[in-house]
């Protein structure tokens, strides 16, 4: 087990580039963005997800094999929303024809 | 098998005492602590299942009440699936044998499989404590809007339940999945791992990517009963069939986790008793892989007539053609497995040969239920219910009747009484087949399923199938019956009364408290059957 140690620097740079970003999503509210709306505040949160994982959970530094488990993980839950948007974005599909 | 003494000291007799069982760290112990608990709810759901199968006996559905019958089958299906099956072979038989055939001490992280027995035992304390204080009637499927805007019954407690029950299946998968990848003894490459854990590895892959969805979607239904919350409610801009997409995006899978491991057991039960490598090793290998992965691509075959779009419809359906051909392979693989082998009909390969035969009706009607056409008539009927009963019941539970039988000499020292056994699989199989069989043509013939009326024309085929529960019923006891009296006067079963292949055989029966003297040494591949032609099993 090789723990990789993180200054205590990053930590907070992270921890402030959270709150920016918190407050970013507040401010996007504000104004309406019409089908971006959703896209904004979920490209934030993203955002945020990634430097959580990245940073606080050290996904940055750990071996490969941790890192697929973690794609992997990603990617049942890519698998997950695309099969269920597959049914809502085709119920007015006319497969007939 | 005269000479054969029970070892000096092994795991059971290490230490007597109540605290050494209930704070053990030992993972053939927590097999025991295991194999008791799901034991007890197995019995617990039979008794539902005697009820209803009552109630079914005439038309009339006089014997019970609506609102009770509801609660019957709920409170059956919620405890077989979540409490009894998902557990089942993972929990006792993985745990045991899962570090013994790799030729390691103990799982990776013995204490967190301790903490999985307490999880799960806390969880299934809730639930129980759902049924006594009033039931739930929401079917296992917990299906809304009627669970989350009409049921008035327990629904968010017994959900509680199978929440925290579903994170002991986590932490077991997790566990399982590091201890193959880490614990392996010298030369045990993956390629000369015994088939069970292959069909370990790929169940505890589906348990660690899908109960965790299982879990929020009921923290949803919770939420929405007691916060009101508009997720499945179309009146606050919910969606009913949003949850059905979640349920099943665990339980289709979740299916897989409780017949995936009875194949792995089937595949060593299968060598044992033809004396043969199993035929095409990699490709049965690789087939739990292929069905944990694609399992997790045809939950949708449930929503046939929920509203799903037809062009999903479409795309569900045909890979749900598609899941059905790793299952083909291993059969076909069994079978040529047979082929040339020195066949013995011991006890195991009885429950084997009925796993193989029950797994195959109940797969084969599997795909009488994927295609579109046919399920709109199917869909909802007795027919789904013989379906997954001969997969459920007929495939998996034979599969973990087999493994008991297969390993039990190994796990307690004792041979059970052979003749009482073959006696015991050949009931259940009658009963079995005497119960479910009926409700193919029922289903078949339009009765739909979760109501205890039914026009009287239904009757004779009601009452066959009543009748064969109780043969199933007794056929159950009977193994529990003997496997408890051979714990005392069984006969000394020796270190490897199968003449079987796998490192779980070189050591002592009951294995001692670190399985083996010194780390062995793994040299050839599994089930090198070679030179063993000449046994004398039977
Ligand atoms: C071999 C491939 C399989 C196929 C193609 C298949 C197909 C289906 C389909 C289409 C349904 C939905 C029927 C309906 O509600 O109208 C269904 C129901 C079900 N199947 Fe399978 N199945 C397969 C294997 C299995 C296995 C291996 C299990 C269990 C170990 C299983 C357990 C179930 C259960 C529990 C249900 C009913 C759930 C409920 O509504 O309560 N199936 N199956
Ligand atoms: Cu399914």
């Amino acid at each position: 087990m090789s723990e990789h140690i993180v200054p205590k620097s990053t930590y907070y740079t992270i921890f402030v580039l959270l709150l920016v970003l918190t407050y970013t999503t507040v401010q996007v509210a504000y104004f309406d963005l019409g089908p971006f709306n959703v896209v904004a505040a979920l490209g934030i949160a993203f955002l945020k997800a990634s430097l959580v994982v990245l940073f606080f959970m050290h996904a940055k530094w750990a071996p490969k094999l941790q890192k697929l488990i973690m794609a992997g993980a990603l990617f049942w839950l890519a698998i997950m929303f695309s099969f269920t948007m597959m049914d809502y974005l085709t119920r007015f599909l006319d497969v007939a024809r | 098998m005269t000479t054969a003494v029970l070892p000096r000291e092994d795991y059971l007799n290490t230490d007597y005492s109540l605290r050494s069982w209930l704070l053990t760290t030992d993972h053939k112990r927590i097999c025991i602590l295991y194999l008791v608990t799901i034991t007890l709810f197995f019995a617990i759901g039979g008794a539902f299942a005697a009820m209803i199968r009552l109630s079914l006996a005439t038309p009339t559905g006089s014997l019970v009440s609506d609102e009770t019958y509801n609660k019957l089958f709920t409170m059956h299906g919620i405890i077989m699936v979540f409490f009894f099956l998902v557990p089942s072979i993972p929990a006792t038989l993985g745990n045991f044998f899962i570090p013994i055939m790799i030729g390691a001490k103990d799982v990776a992280f013995p204490k967190l499989n301790l903490a999985s027995w307490y999880i799960f035992t806390i969880g299934g304390c809730f639930t129980l404590w759902a049924l006594i204080t009033g039931g739930v009637d929401t079917g296992w499927t917990f299906y809304t809007p009627f669970s989350t805007l009409s049921s008035n019954t327990n629904v968010s407690l017994a959900a509680l339940g199978i929440f925290i029950a579903g994170f002991a299946s986590i932490l077991t998968g997790l566990n399982f999945m590091v201890t193959i990848h880490r614990m392996r003894a010298p030369g045990m490459t993956w390629f000369r791992m015994p088939l069970f854990l292959w069909s370990m590895y790929a169940t505890s892959l589906i348990m660690v990517l899908g109960t965790p969805v299982l879990a929020i979607t009921l923290l949803l239904v919770a939420a929405e009963r007691l916060l009101h919350l508009g997720i499945f409610d179309p009146a606050r801009g919910g969606d009913p069939v949003l949850f059905q997409h979640l349920f099943w995006f665990y339980s289709h899978p979740a299916v897989y986790i409780m017949i995936v491991p009875s194949m792995g057991v089937v595949s060593e039960i299968i060598a044992a008793f033809s004396r043969k490598r199993v035929f095409g090793y990699e490709f049965v290998a690789f087939s739990s892989l292929a069905i944990a992965v694609f399992g997790f691509l045809v939950w949708g075959h449930h929503l046939f007539v929920a509203g799903l779009s037809v062009y999903s419809a479409m795309v569900f359906s045909l890979l749900s053609y598609v899941v059905a051909i790793p299952s083909a392979v291993k059969v076909f693989n069994w079978t040529a497995t047979l082929y040339k082998g020195s066949i013995s009909f011991a006890t195991p390969m009885l429950y084997a040969f009925g796993f193989i035969w029950m797994f195959t009706i109940g797969g084969l009607t599997g795909l009488f239920l994927a295609s579109l056409g046919l399920d709109i008539h199917l869909t909802d009927t007795y027919f789904v219910v013989a379906h997954f009963h001969y997969i459920m019941v007929g495939g998996a539970i034979m599969g973990y009747m087999g493994g008991l039988h297969y390993w039990w000499p190994k796990m307690t020292g004792r041979m059970y009484p052979e003749g009482w056994a073959k006696i015991g699989a050949l009931t259940i199989f009658l009963g079995f087949n005497l119960t479910f069989f009926p409700q193919f043509i029922l289903g078949y013939m339009g009765m739909p399923r979760r109501y205890h009326v039914y026009p009287p024309e239904f009757q004779t085929l009601n009452v066959l199938s009543s009748a064969g529960a109780s043969i199933l019923g007794i056929g159950y006891l009977i193994p529990l019956v003997y496997l408890l009296w051979s714990l005392k006067y069984g006969p000394i079963a020796g270190d490897n009364p199968w003449n079987a292949k796998g490192l779980e055989w070189q050591t002592t029966s009951p294995p001692p408290k670190h399985n083996f003297e010194e780390t062995p040494v793994v040299t050839e591949e599994a089930y090198n059957y070679g030179g063993l032609e000449e046994s004398h099993v039977g």
